[in-house]
């Protein structure tokens, strides 16, 4: 292609992106409008408690879902040193966006895994769309994200959502298409809806699956908060921002840290929740 | 006929992309080899025909491969026919709409299969109550009647444990516990003893047999072991490469096999164990001894009939007598050889 033609061509792109931006972008931003209450909602619930009822609330949290005295205390402490070191707000918004992030990961994300696993069709048109989300720079997205949106909470959750959302719904898909045939042909010869199978075979047996996956959804949804705070989301990842351009290395560190904890503590709960849903493996010999 | 159950009537089916096409040349007579070698297709099921009798164990044999785990999908249409018709009291499968089948499947006919397809993260008497939760039957009901079932098992105590904490032949008896549960008349097992071990399957076999006694379900049983068939066969059809090559009662299998193939298979069992002594039975003035029933075995009749002392014995049926067994005939039927009455096949 010649030099002005490429020119040209790149510009038609451009515009027509810009005339869509300019005819849609109103009513794309009227769509997310509840999203963007809910995650105010849950910043300001976050912020606004006083913090030993939110300190007790997580530590409720990590003890149902871990059942472990350890990890209860471990967090406590965590989240104390964290609002000794004038952490907390941002802490605190970045737990409401990673929360809010991984709601709308899971419920779009667990659907089209299950359509994925529906059909071969839908798979091999979604598994590259996947391949292509999970590995083109986030920078890149972020650009039409925000002609169309703009700067602000909902391009950012957006833009985390993109990042985080495949092994989620990848996993979902490879968890319900290896469910043991058997059992799949067992509740098929006894009369079973594809609804029942569904729900009483196929995601009941693939959770580990499906939890492997909330649990990779939520870490990839931790990594994307610096990136996220560049157009305007709230928390950790502003001081990390801040403290790259004037190179405050302890400032930078010291946040950084805050987000590993985050991440350690998502983990760990999710883990041992998911595990503890499959009370049928733990004992006596597989089949 | 009204004492037929299911009517299998030239089935046909051809695996493979293009099927239809290859249907012509199967019924022209092409071989599963030829078929596979020229077209890449695998005949699964050639030309089948078998009636099945109301409450009667119907055993369907042959050899790993020979087509019995299609055949036998093919009555619930787990698997699509390429050709031919499936009547199950009257009503023909291969018509019914999916919601059609689907009721069918919850209460008509019920399935137990080899590896036993238990549902993994449920317990005991949830796996047993699968069947009717699928009914939309409410769990408390659903329970108490799956109870029942365990009971009759033998399963009593085990309610609360997951399949993966039960040995192979507990979870077949959860497996067919749950087929039970239903109240199908027609229990549909694919090989469902065949993976556990002689002694237990021994126990099952039993099992099944006793709860047969009560229940009078018409049973398709699938296995490759002759033991097992005739133990348990009321009749019996064996299959090679997708065909019937003979079906009828144990008895005229073994005193009559119609091929070498069949020759083969039974040349290994125990006939003083299966014969019975109406099949040689005679008229003769001459045999005095002991009254015994038609349908004892040979084995049985023999002891019987050596410790009396006797040459022979006096055959009832139903207080009647209807004939008699010398001991030549009784020891010749379990010698001679299985081809035809003379004794001049050789054993291969
Ligand atoms: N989905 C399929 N696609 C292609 N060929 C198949 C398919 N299912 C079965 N077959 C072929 O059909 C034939 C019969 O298979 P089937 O499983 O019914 O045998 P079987 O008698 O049950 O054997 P086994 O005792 O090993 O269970 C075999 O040659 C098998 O390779
Ligand atoms: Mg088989």
């Amino acid at each position: 292609m010649g030099r002005t033609d490429l020119r040209d061509f790149k510009k038609a792109i451009d515009e027509s992106f810009r005339d869509f931006t300019r005819n849609y972008g109103e009513a794309i931003e009227n769509f997310f409008d509840p999203l963007l209450y809910f995650l105010i909602w849950l910043e300001k619930l976050f912020l606004n408690s006083p913090w030993p009822i939110v300190m007790a609330s997580i530590a409720l949290l990590v003890y149902f879902g871990s059942k472990s005295i350890k990890l209860t205390i471990g967090a406590l402490f965590a989240f104390l040193l964290i609002g000794y070191l004038d952490m907390w707000e941002d802490t605190m918004a970045t737990l409401a966006i990673i929360s809010v992030a991984t709601i709308v990961c899971i419920s779009v994300g667990i659907p089209i895994g299950i359509l994925m696993a529906r059909s071969n069709r839908t798979q091999t048109v979604v598994t590259p769309i996947l391949d292509i989300m999970q590995t083109i720079p986030s920078f890149v997205y972020l650009i039409p994200v925000v002609m169309l949106l703009g700067i602000g909470k909902v391009p950012g959750l957006l833009a985390v959502c993109i990042y985080a959302i495949p092994p989620i719904v990848r996993l979902t898909n490879l968890g319900i298409r290896l469910v043991d045939k058997d059992v799949m042909e067992a509740s098929e010869a006894f009369g079973a809806s594809y609804k029942q199978k569904l729900l009483d075979v196929q995601i009941p047996l693939a959770l580990p699956n499906i939890f492997a996956g909330v649990n990779q959804t939520i870490m990839m949804a931790l990594s994307m908060v610096v990136i996220a705070s560049m157009i305007g989301v709230k928390g950790l990842g502003v001081p990390v921002l801040r403290a790259i351009s004037n190179q405050y290395l302890a400032l930078g560190v010291m946040n950084g840290l805050a987000i590993v904890v985050l991440a350690i503590l998502f983990d760990r709960v999710s883990q041992s929740f998911g595990k503890r849903l499959q009370a049928h493996r733990e004992s006596g010999h597989n089949v | 006929m009204s004492d037929i159950k299911v009517s299998i009537n030239s089935l046909y089916k051809i695996f493979g992309s293009d099927a239809a096409s290859m249907i012509g040349l199967v019924k022209e007579g092409m071989s599963k080899s030829d078929l596979l070698e020229q077209h890449g297709h695998v005949l699964g099921l050639d030309n089948v025909n078998i009636d099945v009798k109301k409450q009667q164990i119907q055993v369907i044999m042959g050899l790993s491969g020979s087509g019995k785990s299609t055949l036998i999908r093919h009555i619930n249409r787990l698997i699509e026919p390429t050709s031919g018709s499936i009547i199950v009291d009257g009503d023909d499968i291969l018509s019914m709409s999916p919601a059609e089948l689907r009721d069918f499947r919850r209460s008509k006919a019920s399935m137990v299969f080899q590896k036993f397809g238990l549902l993994p993260h449920r317990k005991v008497i949830d796996n047993v109550a699968y069947g009717l939760s699928i009914q939309g039957i409410n769990k408390e009901e659903a329970l108490a009647r799956s109870n029942k079932w365990i009971e009759s098992v033998g399963l009593t105590g085990f309610e609360n444990h997951y399949p993966s904490q039960l040995s192979g032949g507990m979870q077949q008896r959860v497996g067919l516990a749950r087929a039970l549960a239903t109240d199908a008349d027609i229990l549909l097992m694919d090989e469902a003893f065949s993976a556990l071990d002689p002694l237990i399957r021994s126990d099952m076999q039993d099992v099944l047999l006793s709860l047969q006694e009560q229940l009078h379900k018409t049973i398709i049983f699938i296995t490759h072991d002759l033991d097992e068939a005739l133990k348990l066969g009321d009749d019996i059809a064996i299959l090679r490469d997708g065909a019937v090559i003979q079906s009828g009662t144990a008895e005229k299998i073994i005193l009559h096999p119609a091929d070498d193939y069949v020759t083969d298979f039974i040349k290994d069992i125990n006939k003083a164990r299966v014969l019975k002594v109406s099949s040689v039975m005679a008229k003769d003035a001459a045999i005095k001894g002991p009254e015994i029933q038609d349908n004892v075995i040979i084995e049985d009749a023999l002891q019987t009939v050596s410790q009396s002392g006797s040459n022979g014995a006096i055959i009832v049926k139903n207080g009647k007598k209807v004939g008699t067994v010398s001991l030549t005939d009784m020891i010749m039927a379990i010698a001679r050889s299985t081809k035809n009455t003379d004794s001049d096949t050789v054993y291969r």
